[in-house]
Protein backbone atom coordinates (compact mmCIF):
# COMPACT_ATOMS: atom_id res chain seq x y z
CA UNK A 1 0.00 0.00 0.00
CA UNK A 2 1.55 3.60 -1.18
CA UNK A 3 2.64 4.83 2.61
CA UNK A 4 1.11 8.16 2.63
CA UNK A 5 -2.57 6.31 2.19
CA UNK A 6 -4.38 6.33 5.94
CA UNK A 7 -6.89 4.16 4.85
CA UNK A 8 -8.14 4.05 8.64
CA UNK A 9 -8.86 7.87 8.26
CA UNK A 10 -9.86 7.67 4.32
CA UNK A 11 -12.78 5.13 5.74
CA UNK A 12 -14.71 7.19 8.43
CA UNK A 13 -14.81 10.28 5.42
CA UNK A 14 -18.37 11.86 5.78
CA UNK A 15 -20.36 11.68 3.07
CA UNK A 16 -21.36 15.21 1.36
CA UNK A 17 -24.93 16.55 2.28
CA UNK A 18 -25.93 17.61 5.70
CA UNK A 19 -26.56 15.49 8.58
CA UNK A 20 -30.19 16.09 10.00
CA UNK A 21 -30.78 16.26 13.37
CA UNK A 22 -32.53 13.65 15.51
CA UNK A 23 -32.35 15.29 18.51
CA UNK A 24 -32.27 18.74 20.33
CA UNK A 25 -29.12 17.86 21.78
CA UNK A 26 -26.12 16.80 19.59
CA UNK A 27 -24.06 15.12 22.34
CA UNK A 28 -27.32 12.32 21.59
CA UNK A 29 -27.00 11.56 18.54
CA UNK A 30 -23.04 11.34 19.12
CA UNK A 31 -24.01 9.18 21.53
CA UNK A 32 -26.05 6.65 19.27
CA UNK A 33 -23.11 6.83 17.11
CA UNK A 34 -20.78 5.21 19.58
CA UNK A 35 -23.45 3.14 20.95
CA UNK A 36 -23.88 1.24 17.70
CA UNK A 37 -20.40 1.27 16.53
CA UNK A 38 -19.28 -0.44 20.15
CA UNK A 39 -22.66 -2.70 19.65
CA UNK A 40 -21.48 -3.92 16.26
CA UNK A 41 -18.41 -4.75 17.36
CA UNK A 42 -18.97 -6.71 20.77
CA UNK A 43 -21.53 -8.77 18.43
CA UNK A 44 -18.13 -9.37 15.99
CA UNK A 45 -15.93 -10.33 18.83
CA UNK A 46 -18.99 -12.86 20.01
CA UNK A 47 -18.76 -14.28 16.64
CA UNK A 48 -15.06 -14.03 17.33
CA UNK A 49 -15.27 -16.06 20.17
CA UNK A 50 -17.66 -18.83 18.82
CA UNK A 51 -15.35 -19.54 16.13
CA UNK A 52 -12.58 -20.20 18.94
CA UNK A 53 -14.31 -22.38 20.53
CA UNK A 54 -15.81 -24.23 17.34
CA UNK A 55 -12.56 -24.33 16.23
CA UNK A 56 -11.22 -26.04 19.56
CA UNK A 57 -14.01 -28.53 19.90
CA UNK A 58 -12.97 -29.67 16.59
CA UNK A 59 -9.00 -29.33 16.30
CA UNK A 60 -7.61 -29.25 19.84
CA UNK A 61 -6.58 -26.93 22.85
CA UNK A 62 -5.15 -24.21 23.90
CA UNK A 63 -4.83 -23.50 27.61
CA UNK A 64 -5.49 -20.69 29.64
CA UNK A 65 -2.24 -20.09 30.36
CA UNK A 66 -1.45 -19.93 27.06
CA UNK A 67 -3.59 -16.76 26.58
CA UNK A 68 -2.66 -15.53 29.83
CA UNK A 69 1.70 -15.58 28.73
CA UNK A 70 0.63 -14.97 25.03
CA UNK A 71 3.26 -12.00 23.73
CA UNK A 72 2.77 -11.25 20.21
CA UNK A 73 6.39 -10.14 17.93
CA UNK A 74 6.59 -7.75 15.84
CA UNK A 75 4.25 -8.30 13.33
CA UNK A 76 1.51 -9.36 15.39
CA UNK A 77 2.09 -6.22 17.53
CA UNK A 78 1.59 -4.41 14.68
CA UNK A 79 -1.28 -5.80 13.57
CA UNK A 80 -3.21 -5.60 16.71
CA UNK A 81 -2.04 -1.66 16.95
CA UNK A 82 -3.84 -1.07 13.55
CA UNK A 83 -6.94 -2.99 14.42
CA UNK A 84 -7.32 -0.71 17.46
CA UNK A 85 -6.97 1.96 15.63
CA UNK A 86 -9.29 0.98 13.33
CA UNK A 87 -11.47 -0.05 16.28
CA UNK A 88 -11.11 3.53 17.96
CA UNK A 89 -12.20 4.96 14.45
CA UNK A 90 -14.94 3.29 14.06
CA UNK A 91 -16.25 4.30 17.54
CA UNK A 92 -15.34 7.43 17.44
CA UNK A 93 -17.13 8.35 13.47
CA UNK A 94 -20.20 10.21 14.97
CA UNK A 95 -17.56 12.82 16.33
CA UNK A 96 -15.11 13.05 13.52
CA UNK A 97 -17.44 13.55 10.71
CA UNK A 98 -19.14 16.68 13.54
CA UNK A 99 -15.56 18.31 12.83
CA UNK A 100 -15.77 17.53 9.12
CA UNK A 101 -18.98 18.98 9.26
CA UNK A 102 -18.32 22.02 10.78
CA UNK A 103 -15.22 22.58 8.27
CA UNK A 104 -17.85 21.58 5.01
CA UNK A 105 -20.45 23.96 5.99
CA UNK A 106 -22.94 22.58 3.51
CA UNK A 107 -26.87 23.97 3.42
CA UNK A 108 -29.58 21.38 4.92
CA UNK A 109 -30.86 18.85 2.48
CA UNK A 110 -33.94 19.82 2.43
CA UNK A 111 -32.46 22.99 0.20
CA UNK A 112 -30.73 20.63 -2.11
CA UNK A 113 -34.27 18.45 -1.86
CA UNK A 114 -36.35 21.57 -3.00
CA UNK A 115 -33.59 22.89 -5.58
CA UNK A 116 -33.74 19.63 -7.51
CA UNK A 117 -37.03 18.48 -7.03
CA UNK A 118 -38.05 21.80 -8.91
CA UNK A 119 -35.73 20.81 -12.07
CA UNK B 1 -38.22 -19.16 12.74
CA UNK B 2 -34.97 -20.53 11.27
CA UNK B 3 -36.25 -19.27 7.84
CA UNK B 4 -36.11 -15.82 9.01
CA UNK B 5 -32.57 -15.65 10.05
CA UNK B 6 -30.70 -14.21 7.03
CA UNK B 7 -27.50 -15.66 6.05
CA UNK B 8 -24.01 -15.34 6.77
CA UNK B 9 -21.89 -12.48 4.85
CA UNK B 10 -19.66 -15.71 4.12
CA UNK B 11 -22.30 -16.96 1.62
CA UNK B 12 -21.70 -14.46 -0.55
CA UNK B 13 -19.92 -15.41 -3.76
CA UNK B 14 -16.63 -14.84 -3.95
CA UNK B 15 -15.66 -13.54 -7.55
CA UNK B 16 -12.05 -12.79 -8.01
CA UNK B 17 -12.72 -9.06 -7.91
CA UNK B 18 -14.73 -8.98 -4.48
CA UNK B 19 -12.83 -7.72 -1.74
CA UNK B 20 -12.03 -10.44 0.60
CA UNK B 21 -13.27 -9.55 4.15
CA UNK B 22 -11.73 -10.87 7.67
CA UNK B 23 -13.42 -12.84 10.29
CA UNK B 24 -14.58 -9.71 11.90
CA UNK B 25 -15.41 -7.48 8.57
CA UNK B 26 -17.66 -10.24 7.86
CA UNK B 27 -18.89 -10.28 11.65
CA UNK B 28 -19.89 -6.53 11.87
CA UNK B 29 -21.65 -7.14 8.07
CA UNK B 30 -23.54 -9.74 10.16
CA UNK B 31 -24.65 -7.56 12.67
CA UNK B 32 -25.80 -4.77 10.15
CA UNK B 33 -27.99 -7.61 8.05
CA UNK B 34 -29.78 -8.16 11.96
CA UNK B 35 -29.82 -5.03 12.91
CA UNK B 36 -31.60 -4.03 9.53
CA UNK B 37 -33.81 -6.42 9.95
CA UNK B 38 -34.86 -5.85 13.38
CA UNK B 39 -35.21 -2.07 12.47
CA UNK B 40 -37.40 -2.07 10.08
CA UNK B 41 -39.36 -5.46 11.23
CA UNK B 42 -38.86 -6.06 14.85
CA UNK B 43 -39.34 -2.19 15.79
CA UNK B 44 -40.35 -0.79 12.57
CA UNK B 45 -44.15 -0.61 13.18
CA UNK B 46 -43.42 1.84 16.21
CA UNK B 47 -43.09 4.75 13.57
CA UNK B 48 -47.08 3.75 12.79
CA UNK B 49 -47.82 3.67 16.13
CA UNK B 50 -46.86 7.14 17.07
CA UNK B 51 -48.35 7.93 14.34
CA UNK B 52 -51.83 6.97 15.08
CA UNK B 53 -51.03 7.38 18.80
CA UNK B 54 -49.82 10.65 18.99
CA UNK B 55 -49.55 12.58 16.17
CA UNK B 56 -52.22 12.39 14.02
CA UNK B 57 -54.22 13.51 17.08
CA UNK B 58 -51.56 16.01 17.64
CA UNK B 59 -52.43 17.57 13.83
CA UNK B 60 -55.88 17.11 14.23
CA UNK B 61 -55.61 19.39 17.27
CA UNK B 62 -53.27 21.79 15.45
CA UNK B 63 -54.86 22.24 12.23
CA UNK B 64 -58.61 21.28 12.84
CA UNK B 65 -58.60 18.75 9.41
CA UNK B 66 -56.37 15.14 8.45
CA UNK B 67 -53.13 16.03 6.97
CA UNK B 68 -53.35 16.29 3.32
CA UNK B 69 -49.88 15.70 2.08
CA UNK B 70 -46.92 13.71 3.04
CA UNK B 71 -44.84 16.48 4.53
CA UNK B 72 -47.21 17.48 6.50
CA UNK B 73 -46.67 14.01 7.81
CA UNK B 74 -42.66 14.04 8.19
CA UNK B 75 -43.01 17.74 9.97
CA UNK B 76 -44.90 16.55 12.71
CA UNK B 77 -43.46 12.76 13.01
CA UNK B 78 -39.70 14.96 13.06
CA UNK B 79 -41.28 16.34 15.89
CA UNK B 80 -42.54 12.33 17.74
CA UNK B 81 -39.64 11.14 20.15
CA UNK B 82 -39.72 7.78 18.34
CA UNK B 83 -39.63 8.59 15.36
CA UNK B 84 -36.41 10.64 16.60
CA UNK B 85 -34.95 7.85 18.30
CA UNK B 86 -35.86 5.26 15.39
CA UNK B 87 -34.57 7.49 12.32
CA UNK B 88 -31.20 7.88 14.26
CA UNK B 89 -30.48 4.46 14.63
CA UNK B 90 -31.92 3.75 10.96
CA UNK B 91 -29.15 6.63 9.81
CA UNK B 92 -26.29 5.34 11.70
CA UNK B 93 -26.57 1.91 10.76
CA UNK B 94 -26.40 3.33 7.06
CA UNK B 95 -23.60 5.68 8.46
CA UNK B 96 -22.02 2.28 10.06
CA UNK B 97 -22.37 0.39 6.88
CA UNK B 98 -20.29 2.96 4.60
CA UNK B 99 -17.80 2.76 7.13
CA UNK B 100 -17.39 -0.66 7.54
CA UNK B 101 -17.06 -1.16 3.82
CA UNK B 102 -14.87 1.16 3.29
CA UNK B 103 -12.49 -0.08 6.00
CA UNK B 104 -12.60 -3.46 3.88
CA UNK B 105 -12.16 -2.06 0.49
CA UNK B 106 -9.52 0.74 1.32
CA UNK B 107 -7.10 -1.09 3.33
CA UNK B 108 -6.80 -3.34 -0.12
CA UNK B 109 -6.90 -0.55 -2.30
CA UNK B 110 -3.85 -1.09 -4.47
CA UNK B 111 -4.17 -4.69 -4.60
CA UNK B 112 -8.23 -3.93 -5.95
CA UNK B 113 -6.58 -1.37 -8.19
CA UNK B 114 -4.27 -3.55 -10.01
CA UNK B 115 -6.56 -6.81 -10.09
CA UNK B 116 -9.16 -4.15 -12.15
CA UNK B 117 -6.52 -2.69 -14.04
CA UNK B 118 -5.65 -6.18 -14.86
CA UNK B 119 -9.15 -7.31 -16.02
CA UNK B 120 -9.89 -4.23 -17.61
CA UNK B 121 -7.02 -4.29 -20.08
CA UNK B 122 -7.70 -7.83 -20.84
CA UNK B 123 -10.98 -8.25 -21.37
CA UNK B 124 -11.55 -4.75 -23.57
CA UNK B 125 -15.24 -4.84 -21.44
CA UNK B 126 -14.72 -1.31 -20.62
CA UNK B 127 -15.01 2.08 -22.31
CA UNK B 128 -14.33 5.15 -20.52
CA UNK B 129 -15.05 8.74 -21.87
CA UNK B 130 -13.07 11.29 -20.10
CA UNK B 131 -15.35 13.80 -21.40
CA UNK B 132 -18.30 12.68 -19.51
CA UNK B 133 -19.75 15.08 -16.72
CA UNK B 134 -21.02 13.93 -14.15
CA UNK B 135 -24.42 15.51 -13.82
CA UNK B 136 -25.01 18.14 -10.58
CA UNK B 137 -28.18 15.55 -9.21
CA UNK B 138 -25.47 13.10 -8.79
CA UNK B 139 -23.06 15.11 -7.30
CA UNK B 140 -25.10 17.63 -5.46
CA UNK B 141 -24.32 15.24 -2.45
CA UNK B 142 -23.28 11.75 -1.75
CA UNK B 143 -26.01 9.32 -2.95
CA UNK B 144 -26.97 6.42 -0.24
CA UNK B 145 -24.16 8.48 2.22
CA UNK B 146 -21.30 6.33 0.65
CA UNK B 147 -18.80 9.01 0.65
CA UNK B 148 -17.57 9.57 -2.65
CA UNK B 149 -21.35 8.67 -3.99
CA UNK B 150 -20.25 6.06 -7.07
CA UNK B 151 -18.39 8.12 -9.04
CA UNK B 152 -15.47 9.39 -6.39
CA UNK B 153 -12.45 8.05 -5.66
CA UNK B 154 -9.00 8.03 -3.59
CA UNK B 155 -6.94 8.26 -6.36
CA UNK B 156 -6.77 8.05 -10.51
CA UNK B 157 -8.37 5.05 -11.76
CA UNK B 158 -9.25 3.86 -7.93
CA UNK B 159 -12.41 0.95 -8.36
CA UNK B 160 -12.95 1.68 -4.27
CA UNK B 161 -16.79 3.17 -3.85
CA UNK B 162 -18.08 0.03 -6.70
CA UNK B 163 -16.52 -2.30 -4.47
CA UNK B 164 -17.69 -1.08 -1.24
CA UNK B 165 -21.42 -0.78 -3.04
CA UNK B 166 -20.99 -4.56 -3.87
CA UNK B 167 -19.81 -5.26 -0.54
CA UNK B 168 -22.54 -3.53 1.34
CA UNK B 169 -25.39 -4.27 -0.46
CA UNK B 170 -26.01 -7.87 1.33
CA UNK B 171 -26.27 -5.81 5.06
CA UNK B 172 -27.86 -2.75 3.50
CA UNK B 173 -30.70 -5.30 1.97
CA UNK B 174 -30.97 -7.54 4.94
CA UNK B 175 -29.02 -10.20 3.34
CA UNK B 176 -32.50 -10.99 0.85
CA UNK B 177 -30.52 -9.70 -3.02
CA UNK B 178 -28.71 -13.25 -3.14
CA UNK B 179 -24.76 -14.38 -3.04
CA UNK B 180 -24.02 -11.83 -6.21
CA UNK B 181 -26.60 -9.45 -5.16
CA UNK B 182 -28.17 -9.69 -8.31
CA UNK B 183 -31.73 -10.77 -7.01
CA UNK B 184 -33.34 -7.54 -8.76
CA UNK B 185 -31.46 -8.50 -12.33
CA UNK B 186 -32.50 -12.11 -11.71
CA UNK B 187 -35.97 -10.93 -11.02
CA UNK B 188 -35.75 -9.15 -14.73
CA UNK B 189 -34.97 -12.42 -16.04
CA UNK B 190 -37.55 -14.11 -14.42
CA UNK B 191 -40.11 -11.77 -15.84
CA UNK B 192 -39.18 -11.88 -19.31
CA UNK B 193 -38.13 -15.75 -19.92
CA UNK B 194 -42.09 -16.03 -18.24
CA UNK B 195 -43.46 -13.45 -20.26
CA UNK B 196 -41.94 -13.51 -24.26
CA UNK B 197 -39.96 -17.50 -23.42
CA UNK B 198 -39.50 -17.92 -26.95
CA UNK B 199 -38.15 -13.96 -27.50
CA UNK B 200 -34.13 -13.51 -28.00
CA UNK B 201 -33.31 -9.78 -28.14
CA UNK B 202 -30.18 -9.23 -29.90
CA UNK B 203 -29.10 -5.89 -28.17
CA UNK B 204 -29.78 -4.46 -24.98
CA UNK B 205 -28.82 -1.14 -22.84
CA UNK B 206 -28.92 -0.74 -19.51
CA UNK B 207 -28.70 2.44 -18.28
CA UNK B 208 -27.38 3.65 -14.86
CA UNK B 209 -25.37 0.07 -13.92
CA UNK B 210 -23.19 1.24 -11.75
CA UNK B 211 -21.73 -2.04 -10.89
CA UNK B 212 -23.57 -4.17 -13.36
CA UNK B 213 -24.83 -6.55 -10.75
CA UNK B 214 -28.03 -6.31 -12.01
CA UNK B 215 -26.79 -6.66 -16.47
CA UNK B 216 -25.00 -9.19 -15.48
CA UNK B 217 -27.20 -11.93 -15.00
CA UNK B 218 -29.37 -10.04 -18.03
CA UNK B 219 -26.66 -10.73 -20.00
CA UNK B 220 -26.12 -14.84 -18.92
CA UNK B 221 -29.37 -15.33 -19.52
CA UNK B 222 -29.07 -14.11 -23.02
CA UNK B 223 -26.04 -15.27 -24.13
CA UNK B 224 -26.40 -14.57 -27.58
CA UNK B 225 -27.45 -10.98 -26.87
CA UNK B 226 -24.92 -8.30 -26.75
CA UNK B 227 -25.58 -6.38 -23.71
CA UNK B 228 -24.03 -2.61 -23.15
CA UNK B 229 -24.09 -1.34 -19.60
CA UNK B 230 -23.62 2.70 -19.29
CA UNK B 231 -23.85 4.66 -16.34
CA UNK B 232 -21.68 8.22 -15.93
CA UNK B 233 -19.61 7.26 -12.96
CA UNK B 234 -16.54 5.94 -14.50
CA UNK B 235 -15.37 4.59 -10.69
CA UNK B 236 -18.29 2.43 -11.00
CA UNK B 237 -17.76 1.04 -13.92
CA UNK B 238 -14.21 0.08 -13.75
CA UNK B 239 -15.09 -2.20 -10.69
CA UNK B 240 -18.26 -3.46 -12.65
CA UNK B 241 -16.44 -4.21 -15.90
CA UNK B 242 -13.99 -6.21 -13.60
CA UNK B 243 -16.75 -7.68 -11.73
CA UNK B 244 -18.09 -9.10 -14.91
CA UNK B 245 -14.69 -10.11 -15.79
CA UNK B 246 -13.86 -11.79 -13.13
CA UNK B 247 -16.88 -13.79 -13.34
CA UNK B 248 -15.89 -15.17 -16.83
CA UNK B 249 -18.87 -12.97 -18.60
CA UNK B 250 -18.25 -11.94 -22.36
CA UNK B 251 -21.34 -10.73 -24.15
CA UNK B 252 -21.30 -7.67 -21.87
CA UNK B 253 -19.48 -4.05 -22.03
CA UNK B 254 -19.25 -1.29 -19.52
CA UNK B 255 -19.51 1.75 -21.18
CA UNK B 256 -19.27 5.67 -19.82
CA UNK B 257 -21.92 8.03 -21.08
CA UNK B 258 -25.10 9.73 -20.00
CA UNK B 259 -28.84 7.68 -20.47
CA UNK B 260 -29.61 11.79 -21.15
CA UNK B 261 -27.30 11.24 -24.53
CA UNK B 262 -27.09 8.05 -26.39
CA UNK B 263 -26.35 9.90 -29.46
CA UNK B 264 -23.38 7.28 -30.47
CA UNK B 265 -25.80 4.55 -31.06
CA UNK B 266 -28.52 4.57 -33.89
CA UNK B 267 -32.12 5.05 -33.87
CA UNK B 268 -33.77 1.49 -33.29
CA UNK B 269 -30.51 0.35 -31.99
CA UNK B 270 -31.38 -1.83 -29.29
CA UNK B 271 -34.43 -4.80 -28.74
CA UNK B 272 -34.30 -3.89 -24.87
CA UNK B 273 -33.82 -1.01 -22.91
CA UNK B 274 -33.58 -1.43 -19.09
CA UNK B 275 -32.89 0.31 -15.80
CA UNK B 276 -33.26 -1.28 -12.59
CA UNK B 277 -34.03 1.37 -9.23
CA UNK B 278 -32.31 4.13 -11.20
CA UNK B 279 -35.05 6.51 -12.24
CA UNK B 280 -35.15 8.02 -8.67
CA UNK B 281 -31.87 9.15 -8.67
CA UNK B 282 -32.57 11.44 -11.80
CA UNK B 283 -33.77 14.86 -11.70
CA UNK B 284 -37.00 15.83 -13.36
CA UNK B 285 -35.61 17.54 -16.08
CA UNK B 286 -33.25 14.40 -16.99
CA UNK B 287 -35.36 11.91 -16.51
CA UNK B 288 -37.76 12.69 -19.75
CA UNK B 289 -34.75 13.31 -21.91
CA UNK B 290 -33.24 9.51 -21.03
CA UNK B 291 -36.91 8.14 -21.45
CA UNK B 292 -37.06 9.85 -24.92
CA UNK B 293 -33.52 9.04 -26.20
CA UNK B 294 -34.21 5.34 -24.78
CA UNK B 295 -37.64 5.56 -26.94
CA UNK B 296 -35.01 6.78 -29.99
CA UNK B 297 -32.43 3.80 -29.68
CA UNK B 298 -35.50 1.19 -28.81
CA UNK B 299 -36.31 -0.56 -32.05
CA UNK B 300 -40.02 -1.09 -32.87
CA UNK B 301 -41.76 -4.04 -30.94
CA UNK B 302 -38.75 -3.70 -28.64
CA UNK B 303 -39.40 -3.53 -24.86
CA UNK B 304 -38.55 -0.71 -22.64
CA UNK B 305 -38.47 -1.95 -18.64
CA UNK B 306 -37.75 0.08 -15.51
CA UNK B 307 -37.68 -1.59 -11.88
CA UNK B 308 -39.16 0.88 -9.35
CA UNK B 309 -40.64 1.42 -5.92
CA UNK B 310 -44.06 2.06 -6.54
CA UNK B 311 -45.54 5.72 -7.78
CA UNK B 312 -47.41 7.74 -4.60
CA UNK B 313 -51.24 7.59 -5.54
CA UNK B 314 -54.45 8.16 -3.97
CA UNK B 315 -54.47 5.04 -3.16
CA UNK B 316 -51.19 5.10 -1.06
CA UNK B 317 -52.02 5.99 2.34
CA UNK B 318 -50.32 9.53 3.38
CA UNK B 319 -48.49 7.30 5.86
CA UNK B 320 -47.06 4.80 3.92
CA UNK B 321 -45.89 8.33 1.28
CA UNK B 322 -44.28 9.62 4.53
CA UNK B 323 -42.20 6.23 5.10
CA UNK B 324 -41.13 5.73 1.64
CA UNK B 325 -40.15 9.43 1.83
CA UNK B 326 -37.93 8.59 4.77
CA UNK B 327 -34.66 8.15 2.57
CA UNK B 328 -34.86 11.26 0.29
CA UNK B 329 -33.88 13.35 3.43
CA UNK B 330 -32.37 10.77 5.39
CA UNK B 331 -30.04 8.43 2.80
CA UNK B 332 -29.12 11.50 0.75
CA UNK B 333 -31.61 10.41 -1.77
CA UNK B 334 -32.95 13.87 -3.26
CA UNK B 335 -34.94 12.98 -6.12
CA UNK B 336 -36.73 10.35 -4.47
CA UNK B 337 -39.69 12.49 -3.25
CA UNK B 338 -40.52 14.22 -6.60
CA UNK B 339 -39.82 11.19 -8.91
CA UNK B 340 -42.31 9.15 -6.81
CA UNK B 341 -44.59 12.09 -6.76
CA UNK B 342 -44.85 12.02 -10.78
CA UNK B 343 -47.28 10.43 -13.17
CA UNK B 344 -45.01 8.21 -14.47
CA UNK B 345 -47.43 6.83 -16.79
CA UNK B 346 -48.13 10.31 -18.49
CA UNK B 347 -43.94 10.90 -18.32
CA UNK B 348 -43.86 7.52 -20.67
CA UNK B 349 -46.56 8.68 -23.23
CA UNK B 350 -44.73 12.06 -23.22
CA UNK B 351 -41.67 10.06 -24.29
CA UNK B 352 -43.82 8.17 -27.20
CA UNK B 353 -45.10 5.30 -25.36
CA UNK B 354 -48.50 5.24 -26.28
CA UNK B 355 -50.83 4.16 -22.76
CA UNK B 356 -51.96 1.20 -24.53
CA UNK B 357 -48.90 -0.23 -24.71
CA UNK B 358 -47.44 0.57 -21.05
CA UNK B 359 -48.03 -2.16 -18.37
CA UNK B 360 -47.05 -2.01 -14.73
CA UNK B 361 -45.98 -5.66 -13.25
CA UNK B 362 -44.84 -6.58 -9.87
CA UNK B 363 -41.67 -8.43 -9.45
CA UNK B 364 -39.33 -9.57 -6.58
CA UNK B 365 -35.68 -10.56 -5.78
CA UNK B 366 -35.19 -14.13 -7.43
CA UNK B 367 -32.25 -15.60 -5.39
CA UNK B 368 -31.26 -18.99 -4.51
CA UNK B 369 -33.73 -20.09 -1.30
CA UNK B 370 -31.60 -22.88 -0.33
CA UNK B 371 -28.61 -19.92 1.12
CA UNK B 372 -31.00 -16.98 0.83
CA UNK B 373 -34.33 -17.10 2.72
CA UNK B 374 -36.35 -13.90 1.31
CA UNK B 375 -36.05 -11.13 3.79
CA UNK B 376 -39.18 -11.56 6.31
CA UNK B 377 -41.32 -8.85 5.26
CA UNK B 378 -44.76 -11.15 4.62
CA UNK B 379 -45.19 -9.96 1.36
CA UNK B 380 -45.51 -6.53 2.56
CA UNK B 381 -42.74 -3.75 1.17
CA UNK B 382 -40.55 -2.23 3.56
CA UNK B 383 -41.42 1.11 2.30
CA UNK B 384 -38.74 1.04 -0.22
CA UNK B 385 -36.11 -1.20 1.32
CA UNK B 386 -37.51 -5.07 0.60
CA UNK B 387 -36.32 -6.84 -2.13
CA UNK B 388 -39.91 -6.39 -4.23
CA UNK B 389 -40.45 -4.13 -6.93
CA UNK B 390 -42.94 -2.44 -9.25
CA UNK B 391 -41.59 -2.77 -12.77
CA UNK B 392 -43.34 0.18 -15.32
CA UNK B 393 -42.81 -1.53 -18.73
CA UNK B 394 -43.56 -0.50 -22.54
CA UNK B 395 -43.70 -2.59 -25.70
CA UNK B 396 -43.16 0.12 -28.48
CA UNK B 397 -45.76 -0.05 -31.12
CA UNK B 398 -44.38 -2.20 -34.48
CA UNK B 399 -44.57 0.66 -36.63
CA UNK B 400 -45.70 4.12 -36.61
CA UNK B 401 -48.65 3.11 -39.31
CA UNK B 402 -50.86 4.95 -37.64
CA UNK B 403 -49.25 8.22 -37.97
CA UNK B 404 -48.56 7.77 -41.59
CA UNK B 405 -52.02 7.00 -41.78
Amino acid sequence: MSDDFDWVAASGRRAKGRRPDYFEDPALDRLYSVVFALAADVSALRERQDTLERLLDEKGTVSRADIESYEPDRKAGRERALATRAFVNRIMRGFQQTVEAMEADDPPIMDWVEKLSKE
Amino acid sequence: MAADLPPPYTALTRHEMMPRTTHDEAARFNFLTAFNRYLSGDIGRGNKLAYEKRVLPAIREELGRDPQHRYEIRDAMNRDSWHRMWSALKRNSMEMRQHFGRQVVLRQIDELSAMARQYNEHSGMLELDPAIEQPHYQTAVDIHCQPGGYHGGEHEGDVTVGANYDVGLFATTGGALGGLNDGGGQAVVEWAKKERPDWQPRRILDIGATVGHNAVPIALAYPDAEVIAIDTAAASLRYGAARAAAMGVKNIRFIQASGEDLSRWADGHFDWVQTTMFLHELSSKAMPRLLAEAHRVLTPGGLIFHIEQPQYSDEMPLFEQFMRDWDAFNNNEPFWSAMHGQDLEQVMEDAGFPRERQFVAGVRAVVDPEIFPPSPDDGEEDYGRAAIWNAYGAWKPEAEKAAAA
